[in-house]
């Protein structure tokens, strides 16, 4: 009975925290399920890939990947490449997602961009079980995307409502925890760093490119500061 | 030349797998229990504001500044976001706020529609 009641104040606790997502991944997916459809796949391939890769651009990715020739390690290099920046992710994530039980390995399984972005910047109440609390966010979008991409790989096309511009959704979210991460700072070196190592790199290596070489670049920046940001204070976790 | 349904199945579990490497890989590599060394420790403290800017960012990667509405409407609805969140700090309305905003603006001015 308690625990029942552990579950259902965790959930009750994440959900808020889910809404944009439910938006925009309802959204997404329901493109991405369209997309697939339109390429001539069944219903059930969007399902089946959301369900178990779930990490959006990849996804998008793979339906070329399945149009064209057979190229495993091909498709593998990809898929290291796009989603190296879950590696960062790890890093950040290595207490959070420790002593959970179980549910660690579905936590760490479903950190896309929003599940760490969430789990990492969310205040957990003190008598809101964090275990249960990082596991629902994460099912919660995971469902939101299987949902959406399911809908629009049975549907194939898009409903009558005129959606265009609801993926900016993801964008707006993504910059109130940049501020929020923003005010809790003592000290902007890094956020900036991302900032404008971000956008040098997607100027000069193009929207395609990016990301590897902004992770380097950011990688090498922080390693330098290294001295100064530990002795300045700047390092607060959370 | 078209794939044969087993080579699509081995396809999409690459990606599958490819994708759980990416995110297991760090807590392979630094195991709980041994003590995690102090480098990696300050980058799990210090990259996360970082990756949240590159997030930002990855999140514009497709808008031409050159072309097309030239990053306005992404421009103008970012700092609705901004306001909204310095003004209220209610997460919710700022980005409803902003995303409202932006559907607005591509759906019914011309010159911004994709």
């Amino acid at each position: 009975m308690r625990e029942k009641g552990k579950l259902r104040r965790a959930l009750q606790a994440a959900f808020p925290h889910t809404i944009p997502i439910f938006a925009g991944f309802c959204f997404l997916g329901l493109t991405y399920g369209i997309y697939m459809r339109v390429s001539g796949f069944e219903f059930w391939y969007p399902m089946l890939m959301s369900l178990l890769i779930f990490a959006g651009s990849v996804e998008f990715i793979t339906v070329n990947m399945l149009l064209g020739a057979f190229h495993p390690l091909q498709a593998l290099a990809i898929t290291l490449m796009v989603n190296a920046r879950h590696l960062f992710y790890g890093l950040s994530m290595l207490d959070r997602y420790r002593g959970n039980g179980p549910k660690d390995i579905y936590l760490i399984y479903g950190m896309c961009d929003e599940s760490f972005s969430i789990n990492y910047a969310a205040e957990i109440p003190e008598d809101v079980d964090k275990g249960w609390f990082l596991f629902f966010v994460t099912l919660l979008n995971h469902f939101y995307w299987v949902l959406g991409a399911t809908l629009g790989g049975l549907s194939g096309s898009l409903l009558h409502f005129n959606l265009e511009g609801l993926e900016f959704v993801m964008t707006a979210m993504f910059v109130v925890i940049f501020l929020e991460q923003w005010r809790k700072e003592k000290e902007h070196t890094s956020a900036l760093a991302g900032l404008g190592v971000s956008l040098l790199c997607l100027a000069v290596f193009g929207a395609d490119h990016f990301i590897l070489p902004a992770m380097a670049v950011m990688l090498g920046v922080l390693t330098l500061l290294r001295k100064r940001l530990e002795k300045g204070g700047g390092v607060k976790c959370r | 030349m078209q794939m044969t349904f087993t080579q699509q199945m081995i396809t999409i579990a690459v990606v599958a797998l490819g994708t759980a490497l990416t995110r297991f890989l760090p807590f392979l590599v630094f195991p709980a229990g041994r003590p995690t060394p102090a480098y990696v420790q300050y980058l799990g403290k210090v990259l996360p504001p970082a990756v949240f800017g590159l997030l930002v960012v990855y999140c514009l990667k497709d808008v031409s500044v050159l072309t097309g509405s030239h990053g306005i409407p992404e421009l103008v609805c970012i700092a609705v976001v901004v306001l909204l969140h310095l003004w209220k700090r209610q997460m919710l309305l700022s980005i409803a706020g902003g995303t409202v905003c932006y559907m607005l603006l591509v759906q019914n001015v011309s010159f911004f529609a994709k």
